[in-house]
């Protein structure tokens, strides 16, 4: 499965992205640059953590008019896998790909910290993987993570089960402790948790495979020449 | 504008230096030499008045690259791959605006290691404030404190570098003079480093980054001064951070290196362009002219003065090789940032400025950056303390009650509040968070070599003798590093002191280099680059003399021995043992300071050998994986130290039992160094280890769940349940 990691100016975990694909999940991985209006062969996009483009005015608002997110855009609409990352998931719900919002977190300040989340689905390419009832630690790093939607929508959520992950400690007033949320293909998933930062011992925990394997699984059975 | 004496003291120029000057240029300097020459020869940027003693450092070694004199020191850890590191301070501005005199910080250190060639992997920082318990001073000194971690946080976060360590302390004489240390380290190819110097007549200067603009205009003289009532109206001196610019200058900067086309590279930093022209033109032996109406500016109408003094952040200057700038300008297209050929490199030595073609200023390069008056100002000796030396009648509170007010004390509860705030993860390479091991831990995933680095400073022991303060804080530094099993290799060195125009303060900063010289020495980690940041004083009111080393070490990357305890049953060993300690080396302790409220004597005594025995010792017994944890004794001393490693997910505590003549207060509270806490399940292996090093190793103990008791010869000192020892370490600072 190839992946392909966007790289905005102020990405800063792209390498973190690459080297977990590249490197600890043994898959073929390349960098996307911003300006790209095409994402080459890639079977699933990663948008990675950072501050695209220095993200002062509102994390994502100006990530979404860049032309790779176009390229993006068109790559999801055909059902490609697209996984945004803390700021990817910002980028994500900025560009309109995913519902809700991500706002300052509930203390107002950056959180930096390991912490525990549960698969709450495993109906999606990106939890297939997962039992619903293991604990999951990955880390969060944002100052802008908690999740915000109006009750409708929230309740939409859970009604068509696109919550893909909740924290047990939601460390950051995330309205329903949602960390991460599908579209309604299910195609495209945003959530503030690291999983690239969970992918190896040395790491202090490699339960974000999970979210990597579960792309992989998802994508075995159906080639890229049947999706298209 | 003509010169009058006015003039040139507010410019912080003495009648002498000015006659050096004028003897330079062989006439009268213009306004805006004179402007060059004020910043130039500040003690920032000159380091007029240690300069003559920081020759006493040690500055060579077997992996040292480059030491002192560029813009961070390189040393060669294996593999074909160095590190760049240096420690800096940004105190002044941070007092006058916390947030962005910080974050500028964090700027300026990251760019030193860039422009070496390296991409920063790692940042420390060190801190000082005022307390922030204190009635009358408590709210101001939390307002400094959560504006400088705040814009810590913010720079480095975006940077995208990790803020992986650190230390914060606290105390009255830095309630008008914080302290902000910040540490900055970063990797690459040995045949990949930059040098700042200029070369090649005709080749062409080009200026890269933010705009230049009004900001920051002497800067670094204001670093070179005293606080007085005036200085808040000194916040416009204070430049704005963009570290989404910097982010672009780092990839930028990295990626037009890999092109070849590039001579030499400086930052901006203190004195701008100023300093950036001279320094590399100086470092080359060659001279350089710019015309600054091709400087890119922000403003309209900025003067030659200005535009040379201005201190505008996130840039940088370097030379291309001529007919290959193409290739140059079209990297920083890519990045989106503005380059602009401003110069040229000439054959004459001189800095040549232009504006609108007329020359406004032709000094030699060399004179200006290198030949700044040097002092050998007048020292006594610092404070004597021998009459201090019985230390206060007091009756001592029991050690049952004074371990939980220690563990809330600001100096020794968990630092959580702060370092939550920095992502310490980013590049996925920190091996432990911070508070989990003594020494921070990035692994170079290129060579399977990991770094350890550390920051100490104890400004209560320096100020009680400068010289032996500045020797423990060396020694403490290289036992972090070798409590996680790291070989301490290097360091660098941060000296904050007060205003060196007083003998006695002289004296503080002379006897400290030369306590930090032997101990670096002694240790074989010679100092490869550094700061000196003099004048902390605010009304008169001098700092204690603070001077904070950086110690970097190697070690294979694995899994690190990490402080908790991780198993019940498991030998307690106290490496080192008990130790002995005087009334006159208990007055600096945080027993004393917490407790007592007092000051007094000398700090806890070291020494060197039995220190360096113990480092060997502690480092082999990690090696070898004999240690399931292990925690070196610092501040609060053995109670303290067995507490922290009881503060794991698991709360395994452990009981202990001392054989020692010394009073229960002092045993178990007193700051002797060369000693480390661990547990083992093999203690006879690790007895076997330090024999050898002829370092005791006595058994105090076992590991137990959920509580900590401590006897002195069977007789009970104290006991506590670890969870409620917990809440109060972790919540001191968090509310």
């Amino acid at each position: 499965m190839r992946f392909g990691v966007i790289v905005f100016p102020g990405s800063n975990c792209d390498h973190d992205a690459f080297y977990a694909v590249g490197n600890n999940l043994g898959q073929p991985v390349e960098y996307i640059w911003h300006d790209s209006e095409t994402l080459g062969n890639a079977d699933a996009i990663i948008l990675p953590g950072g501050f695209a483009y220095g993200d002062y005015l509102r994390c994502g608002a100006i990530a979404k008019f860049s032309p790779v997110m176009q390229a993006v855009r068109r790559f999801a609409a055909d059902g490609g896998l697209v996984l945004g990352i803390c700021n990817g998931f910002q980028i994500l719900v900025e560009a309109g790909l995913l519902p809700g919002a991500l706002i300052r977190n509930r203390g107002l300040k950056f959180i930096c910290r390991e912490l525990r989340l549960r698969a709450a689905t495993r109906n999606s390419p990106f939890t297939l993987a997962a039992q619903t009832d293991r604990i999951l630690r990955m880390p969060i790093a944002h100052g802008e993570g908690c999740y915000f939607a109006d009750e409708r929508t929230l309740d939409q959520l859970e009604d068509e089960d696109r919550i893909a992950y909740r924290y047990i400690d939601n460390p950051n007033g995330s309205l329903r402790g949602i960390a991460g949320v599908l579209n309604r293909e299910r195609n495209v998933m945003g959530m503030m948790p690291h999983p690239e930062r969970a992918t190896e011992p040395l790491m202090g925990s490699s339960d974000g495979l999970v979210v990597f394997h579960s792309m992989l699984m998802a994508h075995a059975p159906a080639p890229a020449a049947v999706r298209a | 504008m003509t010169i009058t004496p006015d003039l040139i003291s507010q410019h912080q120029l003495t009648g002498e230096e000015y006659g050096k000057i004028v003897q330079i240029l062989g006439r009268e300097p213009s306004y805006t030499e004179l402007g060059i020459f004020s910043v130039m020869w500040s003690e920032h940027c000159s380091y007029k008045s240690s300069r003559l003693h920081l020759k006493k450092l040690p500055t060579r070694g077997k992996l040292v690259v480059q030491g002192p004199g560029e813009n961070a020191g390189i040393v060669d850890i294996g593999g074909g791959y160095v590190i760049a590191f240096k420690i800096e301070s940004h105190n002044h501005p941070s007092f006058i605006e916390p947030f962005q005199g910080a974050a500028t910080g964090v700027g300026g250190i990251l760019r030193d290691i860039f422009t070496m060639g390296a991409r920063p992997v790692a940042v420390l920082d060190s801190l000082r404030f005022g307390r922030i318990d204190d009635p009358k001073t408590g709210a101001r000194n939390r307002r400094i404190l959560s504006g400088v971690v705040a814009g810590i946080a913010h720079y480095g976060n975006c940077f995208g570098v990790p803020t992986v360590g650190g230390e914060c302390l606290f105390e009255p004489c830095y309630d008008g003079n914080p302290l902000v240390n910040v540490f900055a380290l970063g990797v690459c190819k040995k045949e990949d480093v930059f040098y700042a110097k200029a070369a090649g007549v005709g080749n062409p200067v080009i200026y890269v980054g933010a705009r230049t603009g009004r900001d920051g205009i002497h800067g670094a003289s204001m670093a070179s001064a005293e606080f007085t009532e005036e200085s808040k109206q000194k916040r416009p001196n204070v430049q704005v951070g963009d570290p989404f610019m910097e982010k672009l200058l780092l990839e930028a900067c990295l990626e037009a290196m890999a092109t070849g086309a590039i001579v030499g590279i400086q930052d901006m930093g203190a004195a701008g362009l100023t300093c950036s022209t001279c320094e590399m033109g100086s470092r080359g032996e060659v001279g350089i002219e710019i015309e600054l109406d091709r400087v890119p500016q922000r403003e309209t109408g900025m003067t030659p003065y200005e535009i040379m003094l201005s201190e505008s952040q996130e840039r940088m200057l370097l030379v291309a090789d001529k007919g290959r700038e193409a290739e140059v300008f079209r990297v920083f297209k890519k990045w989106g940032l503005e380059a602009a050929g401003i110069g040229e490199v000439t054959g004459d030595g001189k800095l040549r400025v232009r504006h609108h073609g007329q020359v406004v200023a032709e000094i030699p390069n060399r004179e200006l950056a290198d030949e700044a008056p040097l002092y050998h100002r007048p020292y006594t000796q610092s404070r004597s303390t021998g009459s201090l030396a019985a230390g206060p009648s007091h009756v001592a509170p029991g050690v049952q009650a004074a371990l939980p007010q220690l563990l809330s004390a600001p100096d020794i509860c968990s630092k959580r509040c702060i370092w939550e705030q920095y992502d310490f993860q980013v590049r996925t390479n920190t091996l432990t968070r911070p508070e989990q091991t003594d020494a921070a831990i990035v692994r170079i995933k290129e060579t399977g070599v990991s770094v350890a680095m550390s920051l100490d400073g104890n400004g209560r022991y320096c100020y009680l003798s400068p010289r032996e303060g500045a020797q423990l804080a060396v020694a403490e530094c290289c036992r972090n590093l070798s409590t996680c099993g790291a070989e301490p290799v290097a360091a660098t060195n941060c000296l904050n002191f007060g205003n060196p125009e007083r003998p006695e303060i002289m004296a503080q900063l002379v006897e400290a280099i030369e306590g930090m010289s032997g101990a670096c020495r002694f240790f074989d980690t010679p100092i490869t680059g550094g700061n000196v940041s003099l004048y902390n004083e605010t009304l008169g009111e001098g700092i204690y003399p603070t001077p904070v080393i950086g110690i970097v070490g190697l070690m294979k990357t694995a899994a690190p021995v990490t402080i908790p305890f991780k198993n019940p049953g498991r030998s307690v060993v106290l490496l080192g043992g008990p130790g002995t300690c005087e009334e006159a080396r208990f007055g600096g302790t945080q027993y004393a300071k917490e407790i007592l409220k007092q000051l007094w004597g000398l700090p806890p005594a070291l020494d060197l050998d039995r220190e360096k025995r113990v480092q060997s010792a502690i480092r082999e017994i990690v090696a070898e994986g004999l240690a399931e944890s292990a925690h070196d004794l610092s501040d609060g001393g053995l109670a303290v130290a067995l507490a922290e490693c009881s503060f794991g997910p698991t709360e395994i505590g452990a009981q202990i039992d001392l054989v020692s003549d010394l009073r229960p207060e002092v045993l178990a509270f007193h700051e002797a160094p060369s000693r480390v806490l661990i547990s083992t399940a093999n203690p006879i292996k690790v007895a076997a280890i330090a024999e050898k090093y002829g370092v005791e190793s006595p058994v105090v103990g076992i590991t137990i769940e959920k509580e900590i008791e401590i006897r002195q010869r069977s007789v009970t000192l104290g006991t506590w349940e670890i969870a409620t020892l917990k809440v109060d370490w972790e919540r001191a600072m968090a509310t």
